[in-house]
């Protein structure tokens, strides 16, 4: 009985350690290959020796030369991701998982799209670019239209989007994506890191008129900025939108001249920036005495490459960049002698944050283990790093924005050379940029599409 | 007062420009029949003309820029400047006003090659083939130029002493605070000198009577054996140099970029039309009127009871005379009535 007792013990005790055995060892790939679970099942999936990445950039249109740079930079990481060049910043990135060999081991190759800067062609040539060129992952853009657009596709069709140069609140704020991850700072930042500088050089008693371009960037940098003055105790004048590519803005400035304001706020970037600003300063604004006052203007966001389309009259107006190329720290500096020996002039802030996006991306999937994006994603949500020329930087899980030291910026008096177009007045620090994520609502959505 | 006399000021200036490329438009019409949508890439060519002065004139020596040390980056110093001093500073800074004796002739020269080699073949095509194949030429023209000189403006700026505002207010006896700038000035007069020799031109001399009798009627002046065709080719050059002028002028308002030129044209066709199909006179006077109602709908007295009146003002004057005036304020009867 006893014997039959035990037998039945024994048997049931094997039983068990079969079961535990066999589980322990038909789940040991897993623990061992990481994610692999999921390896062949997202789109795109890399097979083969290589991966290949979307760069969608302004190869035509008012933005082409901004994107020019931008593709620069890309191939320039590409280059330096698979062991190319110098290594630019992958010598400084803090913390680094990659190797110099490509992506967990495979060759990084790219394909290129146009987004001639509208959202229905920048949608179409991501499209191509992940449905026929197989991309993995898609960067770019010098838009915020276009960013919020291709970010919308990507979400939907489960690639991950690296934004470029996109500055509207909306990008990571109620457009906020989960495949959508953006570097570059936000208007909301532009306003936080400018506000103590206003105050200090023009005071808490003027009367503020903002231009502004007419769609999501403009609208969110003219809130952000006139929240921003209000609270230094400026009053907001008038607040007047103007088409996108207007050239002429004549008709615009006249209206300022007798108006009261003191202050003009230009909420304009690229082309409409150049001519509004010429224009403005060829209408004797910046020659007016306004309420006792010498009359300002004032660019919130400004870019080297606008910089040298305005030329002199760009001299002493602030504003502010999301990068310099003459930072000194370590990361930027041999960011700029690898694009600088390559291409013979300095890269742009769009360049950097191209770059750097793309960095990020790589090291992201290194750290994961694996390409599949929802893994990507978790890698890059919180993730905190340093080296890459804004000091430390964290990437917020909540909303997918980079948060980082600004640049408060002044047309350059006294340039030194021909690329030395704007002064740093101030590198304001990451914490006083910082805002709560809810603010501007939004949902990131799910990880598995 | 001033707010009004500088909105007047502002919509002379502006209807300048719309006026003067209408006027080329409504040349080439009247005379060739030949509905040209590359006119506005003819005035972006013209303002391109005061860029290239503007490089040639400082065609500069490199010179290894000590103050960049990651790179090897060079400082460039115009040969002007290195062989003439002050003479040459002076030289390069009256860039503009030396690119319209270079304008003339390149216009010249583009106007013919145009005509010649592309234009001439379509005068007995339709209306919408025309459109197509010059809207065609005016991208390819565009690119052109985007692929040299890229796709940012780039700055062309007046001459030092006339870079700033004349004190219009004090001039006239009003407030001190109305100024205006000196370079808009001086583009609307340019306008008005350059609308007045065109018309003289076609008035007062041999050659402008032929062609005026040849917009009337073609048939009877080519019976009488003047050669028409050819004295047409010359006027789609003039108006090709209109075009031009009006771009080397404007380079110093609005940086000249590739896509200027398209900027202009739709409102210039819609000026053409609101001052009637080949109708000079009605060109040159709907190009002021919609420039001076633009100016004023874009006051925020007037954008406060009406908002976005600004951007359609145009359009909606456009529809208005057609309706009570389908042939537009001095349109011609059986102009693009066939």
């Amino acid at each position: 009985m006893s014997k039959k007792d035990n037998s039945q013990n024994n048997s049931r005790r094997d039983f068990l350690k079969a079961s535990a055995a066999t589980g322990a060892v038909a789940s040991s790939p897993m623990f061992f290959m990481k994610n692999a679970y999921a390896a062949e099942n997202f789109r795109n999936a890399p097979k083969g020796g290589s991966v290949k990445l979307g760069f969608n950039v302004p190869q035509t249109g008012a933005y082409a030369d901004e994107g020019a740079d931008e593709l620069r930079a890309y191939k320039l990481a590409v280059e330096h991701l698979n062991g190319g060049g110098d290594g630019g910043m992958m010598n400084t990135m803090k913390p680094m998982s990659l190797k110099g060999n490509g992506v967990l081991g495979k060759k990084v190759e790219y394909v290129t799209g146009d987004t001639q800067t509208k959202s229905d062609a920048a949608r179409a040539s991501a499209k191509r670019m992940i449905e026929k060129d197989g991309a993995l992952m898609i960067s770019g853009g010098s838009s915020s239209g276009v960013a919020i657009a291709v970010q919308g596709l990507c979400q939907e069709m489960g690639v991950i989007f690296m934004a470029g140069l996109t500055h509207s609140n909306d990008t990571t704020g109620k457009d906020k994506r989960r495949y959508g991850f953006r570097h570059f700072f936000n208007a909301k930042m532009s306003g936080s890191a400018l506000g103590p500088v206003l105050k200090k050089e023009m005071g808490s008693d003027r009367r503020a008129y903002h231009l502004t371009a007419d769609y999501t960037w403009g609208w969110t940098q003219e809130e952000s900025i006139k929240e921003t003055t209000e609270g230094l105790g400026w009053k907001t004048h008038k607040t007047v939108k103007t088409p996108v590519g207007a050239g002429d803005f004549s008709q615009y400035i006249t209206p300022i001249l007798n108006s009261g304001a003191d202050t003009l706020i230009l909420n304009h970037y690229g082309k409409d920036m150049i001519n509004s600003l010429t224009q403005a300063v060829q209408f004797g604004l910046r020659d007016k005495m306004v309420n006792g006052k010498q009359f300002e203007i004032i660019v919130p966001l400004y870019s080297r490459l606008m910089a040298q389309g305005a030329g002199e009259n760009l001299k002493g107006i602030l504003g502010t960049t999301n990068w310099n190329w003459a930072l000194k720290d370590a990361g930027s500096q041999a960011f700029v002698k690898s694009f600088g020996a390559k291409y013979g002039f300095p890269p742009s802030m769009a360049a950097h944050t191209c770059y750097v996006q793309t960095l990020l991306y790589a090291n992201a999937c290194e750290m994961a283990g694996t390409f599949y994006p929802p893994e990507v994603i978790k890698a890059l949500e919180g993730f905190n790093f340093d080296g890459m020329g804004n000091g430390k930087t964290e990437y917020r899980a909540e909303d997918h924005q980079c948060f980082k030291n600004v640049l408060v910026v002044r047309g350059n008096q006294n340039p030194t050379s021909q690329f030395d177009l704007l002064e740093i007045v101030q590198e304001v620090p990451r914490s006083q940029v910082e805002y709560d994520a809810s603010i501007f609502g939004g949902d990131l959505g799910p990880y598995k599409v | 007062m001033d707010a009004i006399l500088i909105q007047i000021l502002n919509g002379l200036d502006k209807g300048g420009a719309y006026a003067l490329i209408a006027l080329g438009l409504t040349l080439t019409f009247g005379t060739l029949g030949v509905v040209n949508f590359a006119h506005g890439a003819l005035f972006m060519l013209g303002a391109f003309c005061a860029v290239s002065m503007q490089q040639l004139l400082t065609i500069s020596k490199k010179v290894k820029d000590e103050s960049i040390t990651f790179f090897d980056a060079y400082k460039e110093q115009p040969y002007l400047e290195i062989w003439w001093g002050d003479a040459g500073t002076v030289i390069i800074d009256y860039a503009v006003p030396i690119s319209i004796l270079f304008a003339i002739p390149v216009m010249l020269l583009v106007g013919v090659v145009m005509e010649r080699g592309l234009i001439k073949h379509f005068y007995k095509r339709t209306h919408a083939e025309q459109i197509l194949v010059t809207f065609g030429l005016a991208i390819v023209i565009q690119e052109i130029i985007r692929t040299f000189y890229g796709a940012n403006p780039i700055p062309t700026p007046a001459p030092d002493i006339v870079s700033g505002s004349a004190a219009v207010g004090a001039a006239l006896g009003l407030s001190d605070a109305l100024v205006y700038p000196w370079w808009r000035l001086i583009y609307l007069a340019f306008s008005a000198v350059i609308i007045f020799g065109v018309f003289a031109f076609l008035k007062y001399t041999t050659f402008g009577m032929v062609v005026r009798a040849g917009m009337s009627d073609r048939e009877t002046v080519s019976l009488l054996g003047i050669n028409v065709e050819r004295r047409f080719t010359i006027v789609f050059g003039i108006a090709t140099i209109v075009a031009g002028l009006a771009g080397v002028m404007y380079a110093p308002i609005l940086p000249p970029d590739y896509h200027m030129g398209m900027d202009f044209l739709v409102l210039s066709f819609v000026v053409v039309v609101v001052g009637g199909m080949g109708s000079l006179e009605g060109a040159v006077a709907a190009g002021f009127l919609l420039g001076i109602l633009q100016s004023f709908a874009s006051m925020n007295e007037v954008k406060t009871i009406l908002p976005g009146i600004d951007q359609i003002i145009i359009y909606l004057v456009a529809v208005v005379v057609l309706l009570v005036r389908p042939r537009g304020l001095m349109g011609r009867e059986g102009v693009m009535e066939d």
